[in-house]
């Protein structure tokens, strides 16, 4: 399936179920996909797990999310910051569960997800409370943990330029989860700032396939005259 | 000579020198949140080092000012920063790989504790109230060449960071190799604790502040 340039946020994000696993792009607030997360916001999925770098900044984007409640679990590397106050108060009530996984392994967990591969042994973590419950293994007089996949059922992806196959360009550091996030989910909704027409776009320089799009969504649409 | 207790900037301007010094041909550096940022500031513009970010960048400029500021353009602390010219830009997989893959130099880092086998401890207080938050401190204590901490050589209530073993939740096994403090610079490692350099007290003072007389074995000033 081809990727299909949508009509607008909330048809990027029609039929999310309920129990979704839903990978969220971002770094902080670059690269977050802040218009797609409203849109899920409005579609009402609920008992989601969401898989992203961080749980929320200040009131918008992820945190908005994380507030209605329909956030059964949070996987991210680094959910404890300045203005993460709603993922706080949900945690210290015992409203959210929380996996933390180091930042490299989610990103690994994600590529390996998108790349097929069954597992991969990884020495970060090797010796901390983190490395609880993973096998362990010796390769070559170095300590590895054994890592799996994770599988999104949806990607929610900001980035720079589409062009109508849904070959993407990144900006600067916004470009982040994105191009590992947009391999690893069954459907994959990207915001960007414009779509541009097929050729547009220097092959040589994009940098997530079209292959790996399914939605794209435009806050400005360049229509051919 | 016993000299004067050091500020985060000397530290800093300390790690700056020595980066310098021991990679005269240039380095890729990794400055962790917080403090060891501050040894940006110190590096000549000639000193060949190339900056990288977690969050996918390397030459990573200073701190972004005014016009500069580009929300999509950040640091892992989420500061804005500029780029220079060189600079380039990857994914978050490809930014642990340069970790992981042993492609950094040098990294320097904050600490909570480090163990004079240099066991790091770094992410986690173990209070039980506090929310566990580790980023990609683990990555990076396990994946650079050279990992070397800053950090005050005691916490606020006097305790040496500097310990035997160390009583936090680990980051990382075996992994610092130097720390630089207030109040010396240390090489830590399979060898045990060795002293680099004293600042501000006397050694004997400073052995028996860290309760590690026995282990203060050659020392260096």
């Amino acid at each position: 399936m081809t990727a299909r340039i949508c009509d607008g946020y909330d048809d990027a994000v029609a039929g999310t179920a309920d129990g979704s696993t839903v990978l969220v792009g971002g770094f902080g607030m670059a690269g977050m996909p802040v218009d797609l997360i409203d849109a899920l916001i409005r579609q009402g999925a609920a008992d989601l797990t969401i898989v992203s770098n961080n749980a929320g900044n200040g009131d918008t984007g992820l945190a908005a999310l994380l507030a209605t409640g329909r956030v059964r679990k949070v996987i991210c590397s680094f959910p404890r910051q300045a203005d993460s106050w709603v993922f706080d108060d949900l945690y210290r009530s015992g409203r959210i569960e929380l996996e933390v996984v180091p930042q490299g392994n989610l990103a690994e967990r994600m590529r390996a997800a998108g790349a097929g591969i069954g597992a991969f042994y990884s020495p970060t973590a090797v010796g901390t409370p983190l490395a609880e419950g993973k096998e362990v293994r010796e390769i070559d007089g170095r300590t590895y943990l054994l890592e799996y996949p994770i599988h999104g059922d949806l990607a929610l992806i900001k980035a720079h330029t589409a062009d109508r196959m849904g070959n993407l360009v990144y900006r600067r550091t916004a470009r982040n989860f994105g191009p590992v996030m947009a391999t690893a989910a069954r459907t994959v909704a990207v915001q960007v700032d414009r779509v541009v027409e097929t050729g547009a776009l220097d092959p040589e320089n994009v940098i997530t396939p079209g292959i790996y799009v399914d939605r794209v969504v435009a806050a400005e649409q360049e229509r051919a005259a | 000579m016993i000299g004067r207790i050091r500020d985060k900037n000397d530290i800093a301007a300390a790690i700056a020198r020595d980066i310098t010094a021991e990679h005269p041909d240039g380095a890729y550096v990794n400055l962790g949140i917080g403090q060891p940022t501050l040894v940006a500031d110190h590096l000549p513009d000639d000193s060949g080092v190339v900056l990288h970010t977690e969050n996918g960048m390397l030459n990573m400029g200073p701190a972004a000012h005014g016009d500069e500021v580009d929300p999509d353009l950040v640091n892992a602390g989420k500061v804005p920063v500029t780029e220079l010219p060189g600079a380039a830009y990857f994914h978050h997989a490809d930014s642990f790989a340069m970790m992981r893959g042993g492609h950094l130099d040098v990294c320097v880092l904050g600490a909570f504790q480090v163990s004079t086998a240099g066991d790091l401890a770094n992410w986690h207080t173990g209070a039980p109230d506090a929310i566990p938050a580790v980023g990609g401190a683990m990555d990076l204590a396990i994946g650079a060449k050279r990992v070397w901490v800053m950090m005050t050589l005691f916490d606020k209530q006097g305790a040496p960071k500097l310990v035997p073993e160390c009583t936090y939740p680990l980051t990382g096994l075996r992994c610092v190799e130097r720390v630089y403090t207030d109040l010396g610079t240390f090489a830590v490692g399979p060898g045990g604790l060795q002293v680099l350099e004293v600042h501000g007290i006397d050694p004997d003072e400073l052995a028996r502040r860290l309760g590690l007389l026995d282990a203060v074995g050659e020392r260096r000033t």
